[in-house]
């Protein structure tokens, strides 16, 4: 085994929790918008639902947005732990599945409307050193 | 009565429940047994076959159930299609029937679901040793808790938080009040599972599941089966008086999948198939939402059933919450929904829920729902969704025999 120098340590790899959330400098997420029609979709896709356009271009969303719908989840599998903020977020027009974090999860806390912001944190390392990271949104102000 | 219409001939539910003792078999047969004797014919006069099981998709229920009530070589349709199960086993029957290939066909949903808990985003393994994406998002780690939820309970939170937030109106409390009224009708329903009635207070202070869900106001876990004997109009003909005069008519039938709209697979989007399935079933039956007289909606969760006022049309668009504050839905006003208990009180056995609303509405229909029988009931409305999606609309009508 090969002895890790200091800076090699600090160097930690990032993974994303899903393709989706680019990671680097800036994070954000990235839709796969069709070319033809702009539909946007977050998975790997064959074609567009939309429209059947194949061809696809990557970008970037808005980082801010507002909570259209949510729940806040008491009772999950085990292992998931409870409870969370689970919302559905507009981002300028394009939908976003995320939970809400840094706020109180209870009704006086989180309401239809709420403004929030795009923001990330570690989900932590896995054996080999690499740090997967996770996102959410977060209260603006 | 026309020779191309469709009518259900004989059709039966079990007792939804816990039936610890019955296996998924029994509880089909005991369904079908029923249906057929109720339309008065055998498994001899059975054209076609269609049956579901979605826990159990693979197992072929359809032919399981053929070897312990009758083997007579017919076509037999597995089907799995969600929540929508049950609905689309009548209708591939119906379709059967109406495309002339025979002139009866028989339709079964059954589940056992006593005690199962979550249905979805039901496991979070522990993490790999190493973060490996995976799957079409590529995701390193299972997702439900750490990109919103994938249980039932919260999906259906946020469908009715969204109509709230779009229409303004609503309140923990006010979905309660749904529950409350399913609780409530279901106490005069002896085939539902839970005939208890909750008081407000109850209802908001049980466990909390996904707000504003509480535990009452979700759909509940349940054995049962239901099966339906569709004929046709030229068929109906031949057949006695008493099997005539009990005929009840499927003025609609009709299933939809989601047409695509931006954010449909990101939070699903049950409101558009069930607007479109509901506009076809109204068109193709020639009636209006204000002409039914009974309506039995997909309530899987409280949050649910205030959507699909306004979906099925029973609301002005926007005006499902003043309908329910204007008492509209309860057994005594002016369009009754879930007269049964719904699915939060009657019980949500999942393939047999798409039959057993259409038992409902034709047992009103027939004048037999004794104490919970709503006068005069002359058209009634049946209505499911199955996430994916699919919905399943029948409209039924009594016929002058």
């Amino acid at each position: 085994m090969t002895r890790q120098t200091d800076e090699e340590k600090s160097a930690v790899v990032q993974i994303p929790i899903v393709e989706y959330l680019v990671l680097g400098e800036d994070p954000h997420l990235e839709v796969n918008e069709c070319v033809a029609c702009h539909a946007r979709f977050f998975d790997r896709r064959n074609a567009c639902a939309s429209c059947e356009g194949v061809a696809f271009q990557r970008t970037r969303l808005q980082p801010e947005g507002e909570v259209r719908a949510f729940t806040i989840v008491a009772f999950a599998a085990p292992g998931v732990p409870v409870p969370f903020v689970a919302a559905l977020i507009d981002c300028d027009g394009t939908s976003v599945r995320a939970n809400l974090i840094d706020v109180t999860p209870d009704a006086e806390h989180v309401h239809l409307g709420m403004k929030v912001r795009f923001c990330t944190q570690s989900l932590g390392l896995d054996e080999g050193g690499t740090e997967a990271v996770g996102f959410g949104f977060k209260p603006l102000a | 009565m026309a020779t191309d219409d469709i009518y259900i001939l004989g059709i039966d539910m079990t007792k939804f429940g816990k039936h610890p003792d019955l296996d998924l078999v029994d509880l089909a047969s005991a369904a079908t047994m029923g249906a057929l004797a109720d339309g008065g014919v055998t498994m001899r006069d059975i054209g076609v076959l269609a049956a579901g099981s979605l826990l159990n998709a693979n197992a072929g229920i359809g032919q399981q159930l053929q070897k312990q009530i009758g083997q007579t070589g017919i076509p037999v349709y597995n089907v799995a299609n969600a929540c929508a199960t049950g609905a689309t086993a009548l209708r591939v029957a119906y379709m059967a029937v109406k495309s002339g290939e025979c002139d009866m066909g028989l339709a079964v949903g059954v589940e056992k679901l006593s005690g199962a808990g979550l249905l979805s985003g039901g496991s979070r393994p522990s993490d790999d040793g190493t973060w490996t994406p995976k799957g079409r998002y590529g995701a390193v780690a299972p997702i439900d808790g750490r990109i919103g939820t994938e249980t039932m309970p919260g999906v259906f939170a946020q469908i009715g938080m969204e109509y709230g937030h779009r229409y303004g109106g609503t309140s923990f409390e006010l979905f309660a009040r749904i529950s409350e009224k399913n609780h409530s009708h279901s106490t005069l329903n002896p085939k539902a599972a839970y005939q208890k009635r909750f008081t407000l207070d109850e209802i908001m202070h049980d466990v909390m599941i996904a707000y504003p869900n509480t535990r009452p106001m979700c759909s509940a876990n349940c054995d049962g089966a239901a099966a339906a004997v569709v004929v046709g109009g030229a068929k109906l003909k031949t057949l006695s008086m008493q099997q005539r005069s009990r005929a009840v008519k499927i003025s609609a039938s009709v299933l939809t999948s989601d047409p695509w709209e931006e954010g449909c697979q990101v939070l699903p989007n049950v409101n558009t198939l069930t607007r479109n399935a509901a506009q076809q079933a109204y068109e193709q039956a020639g009636v209006d939402p204000q002409d039914l007289d009974l309506v039995e909606l997909h309530d899987c969760f409280a949050t649910a059933e205030l959507v699909h006022y306004d979906n099925l049309g029973l609301c002005s668009e926007g005006g499902a919450v003043d309908f329910f504050e204007s008492g509209a839905t309860w057994r005594d006003g002016a369009t009754p929904v879930n007269v049964s208990g719904g699915l939060e009180s009657k019980g949500h056995p999942i393939a047999a829920t798409g039959i057993a609303n259409i038992w409902e509405v034709a047992t009103h229909l027939r004048g037999e729902a004794g104490n919970r029988q709503i006068e005069g009931a002359r058209l009634g409305l049946a209505h499911v969704i199955g996430l994916g999606s699919a919905c399943g609309v029948h409209i039924l009508e009594r016929i002058a025999a």
